[in-house]
C-alpha cells in the first residue's frame, strides 16, 4: 500500500553546513559511554561495577521495573569509570576498550521459526530491546503486549538533517530483513515513511505500508506522520524505530552479536569539511572531531542531535543512543547594538516578517546558540499554529501543561507528542517560552500520575 | 559601541547578583536591553532562536502608529485653525498638534513607566514591552483638549487595574488602552463627550465647534463632511483615529509583518458592514439610514478594529476564535451607535465587551477539540486488546 500525505503547516530553515556524502569508517575509538539519559523515563541498576571487564553485549545496567530490559556494553573492554550526578543518579558509565574485540555470541534460530514472543526475548536478551521506543510518551516498549503499529520515519526534516539512504546504502538487504522481523510482532505490517521527493531505497521495500510524506519542518517527526495516518488514541500502544536500529536488530538477528552501529554526520556552519562517520553508538566524540577540520578560535557549541532537539555534549563527551546527527553551531554570546529593532539584522533566520530574512536564506543562514531576545509572557497568538501541522492547539497544551491539569492535557493531545515536536515552537516564539521543557515536564506528570 | 557596552557593565556592577542594588535589577536590565540585545545563550530546549522577540514585535506596532499619529497631530491643528478662519500653514497646524498632544504621550508613557516598573522591581520580574503600544494608543484616542491629568490618572487606573491586578503582561482580560479611555468616559463625560471637545479649544473659543459626524448624526442635524473627508480623514475626532487612509497604512504594516490578525480585521469589517447594511433596509433613524459604507469610514472604527481589537491578550486566541471575536465586534460596534445614541462611538465599548467574551469563545472552541478528541478515542476502543 502507498499513500500520499501533505503537510502544509511548518517551517524548512536551510542552515549551512550540510553534510557532504562522504563516509568514513572509525571502527574503534578510545571511550563509549552509555548514557542512561538517553532514554526517558529510564531508572538504571547497575549490574557492573568500576574495573570490571566486559565484552561486546555484556548487559551493564537494568531498568529498575522491568529487569527484562538490559542495555549491553558496545565494546570490550574495562568499565573505566561510573559518573553519577545529584542524589547519585548515574550520568554515563565510561567503557574504555581494549584490543581483543571480546564478543557474547547468541544462538540464532531459523527466522522462519521464530513467533513474536521468541523475538521479544531474543531482543530483550541481547540487549536490543531499547531500540524499539513506544508511544505514548517515548519510553520503553512494552514486551508484555502486541503494539497497534510500527511507525519508522526515513526522513530527517530538521536543519541539517542526514540523509537514511546514504547512510543505509550498503545495508538495503539488512533492512529489509529488519521491516520482516518487526512485521511478526504485529498484526498488520509496519509504517515506513518516505520522503515524497526523494525517495530513495525504501520506497522499494516490501512488506510494509509506505506513506510518501510532503512538506517542511516537522514533517519528518513520527508524532506528526502517527497523527496523520493512525493517530494515538487513549490506551493505544505504538512503537517507533530509527532505520538504522532496523539494520542493527537485523544484523543481530543473522549474526548472533548484538550490533550497534551508528552513522553519524556532523555538520553545522563551524565545520568546514562536513561529512558522514561511521562508528558505534556511544562513541567518543573527540576522536572524531580529529578527522574534521573546525576553527579553534571560535567557541562553538556541540549538539547530538539537530539544532532544535538535540542535547548539548562537550568536546570530548560522547555521542548519544539515537542521534545520527551531531550539529556544530557557533555560541552566540555576544551583544547586539539596537539588535531589536524591525528589519535590522537580517541575516538571522527568522519566521516573523518583522524581518527581511528571508531574503537572505537562499544560500543557508549562520545561526548561532544566541537567545535574541529575553523569555517574556504569552503574548502572541496564533504563531505556534502555523508551524505545528498537528489537530492539536499547541499553546492552549503548553499552557494545560504549565497548570499541571491532567484532564486537560489529556483531552488537548499529550498522548499524541513528545517534546521534538515542540522544536520549532521552541525555535519560533516570540516570548523565548521553553516550549519543549514544559511539555517535558508534562509528561513526566502524566507518567507520575496515571502509573 | 565597546565603550558603551563597559561603561554599561560597570554601571550595572550593583545590580548584580548579591549586589547592592539587586532587587532593582529589573529596572537597569530594561534600560540595558534597549540598548543592546543580550549575550544570553540556549540553554534548554532548541539552540537557536528566532530573531523576533517582544520587543521587535512592539516596536512594529509602534511603527504602524505613526502614520495615524502623525497625521493625528496635523489634523488637530488644521482642524483649530481652518474652524478659526485664519490662514495658515502645514507647519503652524502641525506645531499646534504637536504643542497639545507630546505632551500627552509624554505624560502617558511617564505615568505608565513608571507603575510598569514599580511592579517590576516588587514582583521581580523583567520589565515586560507592551506598555510601548499601549502608551501610545492612550493619547491617540483621547479627545484633544482632555487635560493630562486626566490623563495621568486613566493611566494609572488602566495600568493597575485592567493590567497589574491580573497578573500583568499577557494575563489582562480588557485591553488597558480601551481600559483607560472608558475610565475617562465615565469618570468625566463632560471632558469626553459632548459637542465641544473634539477640536482643539473648543471649549474656549465659541467660533470653533466640535461635533462629530456620529454625535451629528445621533443630534438629527445635516452633516457637512464630504466621504472623502470621512476617508481622508479631516474631520474632528479623537486624536488619531479620524484618516481611514493612514490607518490602512498601519493595517497594511501589521498584517504584512503578521504581528496583527487580519482575520480579526476582515471579520470586524465583514460583520460591521453586514449590520449597517441590514440597518440600511431597515432605515428607521439618521443613524440606521447612514450608509454602511460610511460606518465604516467615520468615528473609531477602523482604528479600533485595526489597532485594538487586534491586540493579541485580550482577543481570542484560537484562529477560528478570531473570526468569530472580530465579526462580533463589527456587529455590536454598529448596533451601539445605532440604538444608544448616548454612545456615538461604539466600537470601544464592543471591543471591551468582546474582551470579555474571548475566552468564552476560545473555550468553545478548544472544548471541541477534546471533544472530537474524546470520540475518537470512543469509537477505538473496540480495537483495544
Amino acid at each position: 500500500m502507498t499513500k500520499d500525505i501533505q503537510i502544509s503547516k511548518g517551517a524548512k530553515i536551510n542552515i549551512k553546513g550540510s553534510a557532504e556524502k562522504i563516509l568514513t569508517d572509525i571502527p574503534s575509538v578510545n571511550s563509549y559511554a552509555i548514557k542512561p539519559d538517553n532514554f526517558f523515563n529510564f531508572t538504571p541498576k547497575m549490574l557492573v561495577k568500576e574495573g570490571e571487564e566486559v565484552s561486546i553485549g555484556t548487559p551493564i545496567c537494568f531498568e529498575k521495573n522491568d529487569s527484562r530490559i538490559i542495555l549491553v556494553s558496545p565494546v570490550s573492554g574495562i568499565v573505566n569509570k561510573i559518573t553519577r550526578g545529584d542524589r547519585r543518579k548515574i550520568l554515563e558509565i565510561i567503557i574504555e576498550p581494549d584490543s581483543s574485540n571480546k564478543k557474547i555470541s547468541h544462538k540464532v534460530e531459523k527466522i522462519q521459526s521464530l513467533n513474536p514472543e521468541k523475538i521479544k526475548k531474543f531482543l530483550l536478551k541481547t540487549g536490543s530491546w531499547p531500540f524499539i521506543r513506544q508511544r505514548p510518551f517515548n519510553v520503553f516498549a512494552d514486551p508484555d503486549i502486541t503494539p497497534k503499529s510500527i511507525h519508522i520515519s526515513t526522513i530527517s526534516s530538521a536543519p541539517l538533517g542526514v540523509d537514511y539512504d546514504f547512510i543505509l546504502k550498503n545495508n538495503k538487504e539488512d533492512f529489509q530483513l529488519g521491516i520482516n522481523i518487526l512485521n511478526t510482532l504485529l498484526p498488520g505490517k509496519v509504517n515506513l515513511f518516505v520522503d515524497k521527493d526523494f525517495q530513495g531505497f525504501f520506497s522499494k521495500i516490501k512488506n510494509a505500508n509506505i506513506f510518501r510524506i510532503s512538506g517542511p519542518h516537522p514533517s519528518g517527526n513520527v508524532s506528526v506522520q502517527i497523527q496523520k495516518t493512525n493517530p494515538i488514541n487513549f490506551g493505544d500502544k505504538v512503537w517507533v524505530i530509527r532505520p538504522e536500529d532496523i539494520v542493527n536488530i537485523a544484523i543481530l538477528f543473522s549474526t548472533g552479536i548484538y550490533s550497534c552501529k551508528r552513522t553519524l554526520a556532523i555538520s553545522g556552519s563551524s565545520v568546514s569539511n562536513p561529512q558522514y562517520f561511521k562508528t558505534n553508538i556511544g562513541s567518543n566524540l573527540s576522536s572524531i572531531l580529529k578527522k574534521l577540520n573546525i576553527d579553534p578560535s571560535i567557541q562553538n557549541r556541540y549538539i547530538n542531535g539537530d539544532v532544535f532537539s538535540g542535547i548539548e555534549v562537550q568536546k570530548d563527551g560522547h555521542i548519544d543512543f539515537f542521534n545520527n546527527l551531531v550539529s556544530v553551531i557557533p555560541e552566540g554570546n555576544k551583544y547586539r547594538f539596537f539588535g531589536w529593532v524591525p528589519f535590522f539584522h537580517n541575516k538571522i533566520p527568522s519566521l516573523s516578517r518583522t524581518s527581511f530574512s528571508w531574503l537572505f536564506g537562499r544560500k543557508g543562514y549562520n545561526v548561532d546558540t544566541n537567545l535574541n531576545g529575553e523569555e517574556r509572557a504569552l503574548v502572541v497568538t496564533g504563531e505556534m499554529e502555523k508551524v505545528f501541522p498537528m489537530d492539536i492547539y499547541p499553546m492552549q497544551l503548553i499552557k494545560a501543561c504549565m497548570a499541571g491539569d491532567i484532564e486537560k492535557m489529556e483531552g488537548l493531545g499529550i498522548y499524541e507528542v513528545i517534546p521534538e515536536d515542540f522544536g520549532l515552537i521552541d525555535y519560533s516564539n516570540t516570548s523565548k517560552i521553553e516550549a519543549q521543557e514544559i511539555i517535558k515536564e508534562g509528561i513526566e506528570l502524566m507518567i507520575k500520575e496515571i502509573a | 559601541m565597546k565603550f558603551l557596552r563597559k561603561k554599561l557593565d560597570d554601571l550595572r556592577y550593583p545590580f548584580r547578583k548579591g549586589g547592592k542594588w539587586e532587587k532593582f535589577a529589573p529596572a537597569i536590565n530594561a534600560f540595558d536591553t534597549f540598548l543592546f540585545v543580550p549575550n544570553h545563550t540556549t540553554h534548554k530546549g532548541s539552540h537557536i532562536r528566532d530573531s523576533v522577540d517582544l520587543k521587535r514585535t512592539m516596536s512594529t506596532v509602534i511603527i504602524a502608529l505613526l502614520p495615524a499619529l502623525i497625521y493625528g497631530i496635523y489634523n488637530s491643528g488644521f482642524q483649530h485653525y481652518s474652524q478659526l478662519d485664519i490662514s495658515f500653514t502645514f507647519l503652524d497646524a502641525f506645531i499646534h498638534g504637536s504643542w497639545k498632544i507630546l505632551p500627552m504621550i509624554f505624560v502617558s508613557y511617564f505615568v505608565g513607566l513608571t507603575i510598569e516598573f514599580i511592579f517590576a522591581v516588587y514582583r521581580g520580574h523583567e520589565v515586560n514591552e507592551g506598555y510601548l503600544v499601549t502608551g501610545l494608543l492612550i493619547p491617540m484616542i483621547m479627545p484633544i483638549d482632555i487635560p493630562l491629568w486626566m490623563v495621568a490618572i486613566s493611566v494609572a487606573f488602566s495600568v493597575v487595574i485592567a493590567k497589574e491586578a491580573f497578573g500583568g503582561t499577557g494575563m489582562n482580560i480588557l485591553n488597558p488602552a480601551l481600559t483607560a479611555r472608558a475610565f475617562a468616559f465615565f469618570a468625566y463625560p463632560t471632558y469626553m463627550s459632548g459637542n465641544k471637545v473634539w477640536v482643539s479649544e473648543a471649549t474656549n473659543i465659541d467660533a470653533i465647534s466640535g461635533e462629530t459626524i456620529l454625535g451629528s448624526l445621533a443630534a438629527g442635524e445635516e452633516i457637512k463632511y464630504s466621504v472623502s473627508e470621512m476617508f481622508y480623514g479631516s474631520i474632528p475626532g479623537s486624536i488619531a483615529e479620524t484618516s481611514v487612509l493612514y490607518i490602512l497604512a498601519g493595517a497594511l504594516i501589521l498584517i504584512f509583518t503578521g504581528v496583527g490578525s487580519w482575520r480579526i480585521m476582515l471579520s470586524g469589517i465583514l460583520g460591521a458592514s453586514l449590520v449597517g447594511y441590514l440597518f440600511n433596509l431597515w432605515g428607521a433613524n439618521p443613524l440606521m439610514s447612514f450608509s454602511w459604507l460610511n460606518h465604516l469610514l467615520v468615528g473609531g472604527f477602523a482604528f479600533g478594529i485595526v489597532f485594538m481589537a487586534t491586540d493579541p491578550v485580550t482577543a481570542s486566541q484560537t484562529n477560528k476564535g478570531k473570526w468569530i471575536y472580530g465579526f462580533l465586534i463589527g456587529v455590536f460596534c454598529i448596533l451601539i451607535r445605532v440604538f444608544n445614541p448616548a454612545y456615538p462611538e461604539g466600537v470601544f465599548l464592543a471591543i471591551l465587551l468582546m474582551n470579555v467574551f474571548a475566552p468564552t469563545i476560545d473555550h468553545y472552541i478548544i472544548e471541541a477539540n477534546i471533544k472530537r478528541r474524546r470520540k475518537r478515542w470512543k469509537e477505538s476502543t473496540p480495537k483495544i486488546i
